[in-house]
């Protein structure tokens, strides 16, 4: 039901894991289904140095939150912040039309944390 | 460990067992008479046919006039409760319960909206309902109680018989779907006191699409469909002779079948149960020793059985989950919310149904493959000691 690029990201997730002292950190738990995602991020001069993530979810949630690592790196906070949840699945070749929901959680967890980094930032 | 495929999803479906085919074949070629017809081959269909019903028939300790054949489980459950329901009036009282089959549940949530009253009953952490309960829930109005023989989920075997003599002492019907059970255990309509029981015949090694419906002597019922007199008019269309064929064949060698096969099935189950369960935060669920030979369901702490299913998958283990991400839903089972489980312990729940062709290196493999999968999973998530 997934393609490979899908079951490649769900097999073999990119930038798992915790980060140490991170400069913003971004979660989505409000999801119905229950998935739930965090998003840690290393900010230097606005750019997205590096990011990790962990989620609590099936195999479209957490290929899209690996995807999403990979299209975040390198970028503006501006830039990341136009990402939206049909760009994560797009990347990932589609998503089965019932698991598309599972996907939009990446975006939301990126949003999340670049919203709190400002907060912090005041920027 | 040399990777194989593992086949763990009996409680879905089974294989057709091969005397079964054999069975049906030739009312493909040149059996192919209608039961109805006059001629010779009609005649000779109708005989195998009612052959068929008597071997049914004795399976269940029943005799052959309360055996009607059906597409499976889901027709035979919307016979019995609609059926029952329309020919006792336009409202009434039904008794079920929490933990029913969807094939029940949403027959009942569907003759509330057409004026039924239904009750249904809570079961404990194993799944069990309290037959008390059942007997304090019955009202005046009441006309029918449903009760699964076991769950499709967990596998807990509810105490029919109980069950039964309280039907039976308040003059209402009992139906019983009895879908995990017929072929797997063994059953006798008057030892369940049951009026109405729903098989299905791919769930004992028959053909998909096949059933049949044990109806009690004097039970009335209001049939769903109208057209010819096939099945006494309770389930008009032209017979499915073919498919019939294979549940009774099928039928016949799993009830023969059936002490060796608990035997060995509950030797698999509890070894894969007792491995499992030496990985950490993983609960049972079900009941412990009231349970279906073949059924194991586990709840892994801190991952989502979607993902877990994918990742046994991979390994060529075939699963299933009660999470709602593999259920197209956005709710867990309604049966693992019924005993209690929170909603993430119910999305990381894992059925594993064994059947006939099962092996203790089956078993083997799924242990040796499952930490791995599991350990992986929780180093992605953010909950719990994966933390």
């Amino acid at each position: 039901m997934y393609n490979e690029k899908v079951v490649d990201h769900f097999n073999n997730p990119r930038n798992v894991g915790g980060m140490d002292a991170p400069d913003a950190v971004g979660e989505t738990g409000s999801f119905k289904c229950g998935d739930t995602m965090t998003l840690y991020l290393k900010v230097n001069d606005g750019i997205i140095e590096d990011v990790r993530f962990q989620t609590y979810g099936c195999g479209a949630a957490i290929a899209s939150s690996s995807m999403l690592t990979e299209m975040v790196k390198g970028k503006t906070l501006d830039e990341a912040m136009e990402i939206t949840n049909k760009d994560v699945a797009d990347q990932l070749g589609g998503l089965p039309p019932l698991k598309l929901h599972c996907s939009n959680l990446a975006a939301d967890a990126l949003h999340n944390a670049i919203e709190n980094y400002r907060k912090q930032h005041g920027s | 460990m040399e990777s194989r495929q593992v086949y763990m999803d009996h409680g879905a479906t089974t294989p057709v067992r091969e005397e079964a085919l054999e069975a049906m074949l030739p009312f493909y070629k040149e059996l192919y008479g209608n039961p109805s017809s006059v001629h010779a081959k009609g005649r000779e269909v109708r005989s195998a046919f009612e052959e068929a019903r008597e071997k049914v028939a004795r399976a269940l300790g029943a005799s052959a006039e309360e055996i009607y054949f059906t597409s499976g489980g889901t027709e035979s459950n919307n016979i019995s409760l609609r059926g029952a329901a329309k020919k006792h009036g336009p409202s009434g009282h039904i008794i079920t319960s929490s933990v029913e089959h969807h094939a029940v549940l949403d027959v009942c949530h569907d003759l509330e909206k057409d004026g039924y009253r239904v009750t249904y009953l809570p079961v404990d952490r194993d799944g069990l309902i309290d037959p008390q309960a059942v007997e304090d829930s019955i009202t005046p109005d009441t006309f029918i109680i449903s009760i699964m023989a076991a769950n499709n989920e967990i596998g807990t075997i509810q105490p029919i018989p109980e069950i039964g003599q309280i039907a039976d002492r308040h003059n209402l019907l009992f139906h019983t779907d009895a879908v995990q059970v017929v072929g797997q255990l063994p059953v006798d309509v008057n030892e369940m006191k049951v009026d109405l029981l729903s098989l299905s015949a791919h769930k004992f090694n028959g053909p998909k699409g096949v059933g049949a419906l044990y109806k009690r002597k004097g039970v009335k019922l209001n049939p769903l469909y109208k057209g010819g007199g096939q099945e006494g008019k309770l389930r008009p269309g032209t017979e499915n002779v073919p498919g019939v064929i294979g549940l009774v064949r099928a039928l016949e060698l799993s009830v023969e079948d059936i002490p060796e096969k608990t035997e060995k099935l509950e030797f698999l189950r509890d070894k894969l149960i007792k491995g499992l369960l030496e990985i950490d935060d993983v609960i049972l669920n079900g009941h412990r020793e009231k349970r279906l030979p073949g059924n194991i369901n586990v709840s892994f702490k801190y991952i989502e059985g979607e993902s877990i299913l994918l990742s046994l998958d991979m390994h060529g283990i075939a699963a299933s989950s009660g999470s709602a991400c593999s259920s197209g839903s956005l709710e867990p089972s309604h049966v693992l919310s019924a005993i209690g489980l929170d909603h993430h312990a119910a999305h990381g729940s894992i059925r594993f149904t064994l059947g006939r062709g099962s092996s203790e290196g089956d078993i083997d493999y799924v242990l040796s493959k499952i930490p791995t999968v599991v350990e992986n999973l929780r180093r992605i998530s953010p909950m719990g000691k994966a933390k």
